[in-house]
């Protein structure tokens, strides 16, 4: 095997750790700390059926999005709905047999590219033109969206103009799914995808991008207004009563 | 009338370019020591108060999962930026929900995130300085805490529970700010936020007694530290006392009599605002709530009715039950605690009210969702019942009622800009610029529907309103509250009033009927 093939192995073993650890533990943390007042941002439902669908409108469609800002909804849409897409297909890199449903997904999949692409340079230039988003913009908020850029690029490059050998991928990321790490092929275009590929995990539970677990424990959208009925009390505040009555 | 500009009311409310410390100057006064030592905070500034306000910040991270999540998830989409109505008002950039948060996330990157701890500079991550405590003191006194920006977050966030732990931290650190903790502190030592005593409350209320009497004909009256009532309301201070708060009491007065019910005040608890909230402090907030506990047992009240106030509905239907509950010893059959407006609602829904409509047609109508009732709080027991209810309210006590923009009510209302401890003289300019957006959508309706005014169910609101509205060109008393509506409109039985409608009344224009 390659030096470089060996880097990689090394990489993807380590991001792929560094991700579902930092993520177990971050949402560890979230789950752990209590909300000791309800305070859901009104109106509210008032069933926990009421509540799952109103996360679910916010997770599939992105409702109050949807209300504050067309724009944002529209680009917010494209791009995340288009990695979704990207992703899915990408499961035949990592199955075998590949799931039938994974075989649907795949034509729409390599399309979905360009809207995710679309997605994030729309977003990207908001960050530029409108002043307010200029304000509030940081450096960390321009890499991110030129490290995804990059990864949609590189991987548009692939499917489109310059392929690269996916049979050889495939060996390569079963042979590290099965711990028995095969070599992969050094063209310049996969390495660089995978590269900044490796870096986004990295990044993930330690950035920004935490608003994908976080917003399932946002506690203005995931609490039942049913605070008249039933008492909401933490145990830290438990505490401050004990002795008291 | 004032020595700073006004904002110009335009046709459309236009989204600003964004200018950076134009209103930075713009500070309360801060706390005076005993009021800070009240309330359990240090007198003043603490020497080492960077390392005590980053403990400060650990601790509430893991007391708060509100805080916590809202910290890590913020994306800087800018979703938030065009809704703050300081932000619109001012046009000072850190008064964008995300940079108003981002004073506070910036010290939290840098202390508590590895990314903030070793990149400061790519994460926007900054030491805790002095003119970070100066800023966050700024403009975490430039927020009302009415929630507006939660509304639109694709998470939720909320600003009110950044900036409430903003100013728990501050307090912490010995900075604390006059306004509210002056209040809290009268509310310990006196029992309302308007400092009025015992005997002068009595006073008050048997002068509306003699009011209502010359008015109506009718003995109305208005019970204090009456034991054995079966309902204690509780109502903001400001309604004893100011115009028009003071039209509302003496219609809950009146709905209450034709009710038939049996109800008291209570001087220990004669006030319902809760101002522990605005300074993100439990403590304070479970001790200013407990003492309505504490008369609700002393009285032997069977039932808790609030009066109208905005803030202190959100901590009453919210929070009450978590910081005073259980509420095992009150009459389980009412909800608890129930609003005047739910009271109300539902007198008039089983037709047990006489309403004249006609006595209200001097006025055409709007209503302002007070941001804290719409946003933080419900009523009537079914999703959206808070807007509901105040309006069916309003609209069986009058012929005229028009609604203004609906991006500018309901859950998206404008806050009155008076809200969280801001309804002080010394930020009064933060006040008018904030009071803009509800004022843009007050002229949109007067000029389209020939709107005169507004009714509201927040005493923050009709202090501040009667207090801005002249700055934008309107009348101070255009601000009413919903019960003043119904306290003109409703006909007591036996009034002269009823007498009159009935025909029944003789030349002298007396009742005839016993």
């Amino acid at each position: 095997m390659s030096l470089v093939s060996a880097l990689y192995v090394g990489l993807f073993y380590f991001a792929t750790v560094f991700l579902v650890v930092g993520l177990v533990l971050r949402i560890k943390t979230y789950a752990q700390t209590p909300a000791p007042l309800k305070i859901p941002t009104m109106p509210a439902p008032r069933t926990e059926t009421g509540v799952a669908l109103r996360m679910f409108r916010e997770v599939a469609f992105f409702e109050s999005l949807f209300r504050s800002n067309k724009w944002i909804w529209l680009f917010g849409i494209l791009f995340h709905f288009g990695m979704l897409l990207v992703l899915l297909r990408h499961l035949r890199y990592f199955t075998e047999p590949v799931w039938f449903w994974v075989n649907w997904v795949q034509p729409f999949g390599k399309y979905a590219a360009f809207a995710m692409l679309a997605g994030l340079l729309g977003l990207w230039a908001r960050r530029f033109l409108v002043a307010r988003i200029r304000y509030i913009s940081t450096p960390s908020d321009h890499l991110m969206l030129a490290l995804l850029v990059g990864i949609a690029m590189s991987g548009i490059g692939m499917s489109f103009l310059v392929h690269t050998d996916i049979i050889s991928v495939k060996a390569f990321f079963l042979g590290m799914l099965h711990f028995s790490p095969q070599s992969l092929p050094t063209d310049p275009l996969l390495l660089v995808h995978l590269g900044l590929v490796a870096t986004l995990m990295i990044i993930f539970p330690i950035s920004k991008l935490l608003h994908a677990p976080g917003v399932f424990f946002s506690p203005t959208r995931n609490q039942t207004d049913s605070s008249r009925e039933q008492r909401h009390i933490a145990d830290w505040a438990k505490e401050l009563e004990a002795g008291e009555r | 009338m004032a020595d700073f500009d006004v904002p110009e009311l335009k046709e459309y409310l236009e989204v600003p370019e964004p200018r950076e410390n134009v209103t930075n100057h713009l500070a309360p006064f801060t706390a005076k020591p005993d009021h800070q030592t009240d309330l359990g905070f240090p007198a003043e500034l603490v020497d080492n108060w960077k390392e005590v306000a980053i403990d400060k910040m650990g601790d509430l991270l893991g007391k708060y999962r509100s805080l916590r999540v809202f910290l890590d998830t913020c994306v800087h989409c800018g979703a938030c930026t065009d809704k703050c109505h300081y932000y619109l008002g001012t046009t000072d950039a850190n008064n964008m929900p995300v940079a108003r948060q981002e004073l506070l996330r910036k010290v939290y990157r840098r202390y508590f995130t590895f990314a903030g701890k070793y990149f400061p500079k790519l994460v926007g991550a900054t030491d805790l300085t002095e003119e970070v405590l100066d800023d966050w003191y700024s403009y975490f006194h430039q927020c009302s805490q009415c929630r507006r920006c939660s509304v639109f977050c694709p998470y939720g966030i909320d600003t009110a529970e950044i900036s409430m732990a903003a100013r728990e931290i501050m307090d912490e650190v010995g900075k604390g700010q006059k306004y509210c903790n002056e209040i809290i502190a009268k509310v310990y030592k006196i029992g309302n936020n308007l400092g009025l005593p015992q005997p002068a409350l009595a006073d008050t209320l048997e002068g509306l007694e003699e009011d209502i009497e010359d008015e109506t004909g009718v003995k109305v009256r208005l019970p204090l530290d009456e034991k054995g009532a079966d309902i204690l309301l509780i109502t903001p201070s400001a309604d004893f006392f100011a115009e028009p708060h003071v039209d509302g009491l003496m219609g809950y007065a009146k709905v209450f009599h034709e009710a038939g019910v049996s109800w008291t005040l209570s001087s220990e608890a004669s006030e319902a605002a809760n101002f522990g909230m605005f300074i993100g402090s439990y403590d304070n907030m479970r001790k200013l709530a407990l003492r309505i506990r504490k008369a609700a047992l002393d009285l032997g009240v069977k039932r808790i009715i609030f009066g109208e106030c905005g803030h202190a509905w959100r901590v009453a239907y919210s929070f009450l039950n978590t910081l005073a509950g259980p509420f095992d010893f009150l009459d389980q059959k009412y909800p608890i605690p129930q609003h005047i407006c739910e009271f109300t609602y539902d007198l008039l829904n089983e037709n047990k009210l006489r309403m004249n409509k006609a006595e209200n047609d001097h006025m055409t109508l709007t209503f302002h969702d007070s941001c804290n009732v719409a946003r933080g709080a419900g009523m009537g027991g079914f999703e959206g019942g808070q807007f509901v209810i105040p309006r069916a309210v309003i609209k069986a006590s009058c012929n005229n009622y028009y609604d203004m923009d609906d991006d500018t009510i309901h859950d998206a209302t404008f806050c009155c800009g008076g809200g969280g401890g801001l309804l002080t003289d010394d930020l009064m300019e933060i006040r008018v610029k904030g009071a803009m957006p509800r004022m843009q959508a007050l002229k949109q309706v007067t000029e389209e529907h020939g709107v005169t005014n507004l009714a509201a169910i927040c005493a923050i609101c009709k202090s501040q309103f009667a207090k801005t509205l002249p700055y934008f060109g309107f009348s101070m008393d255009q601000i009413v509250s919903v019960h003043q509506l119904v306290s003109n409109a409703i006909v007591l039985k036996g009034s002269e009033q009823e007498a009159e409608l009935d025909g029944t009344a003789d030349e002298n224009g007396e009742a005839e009927t016993a």
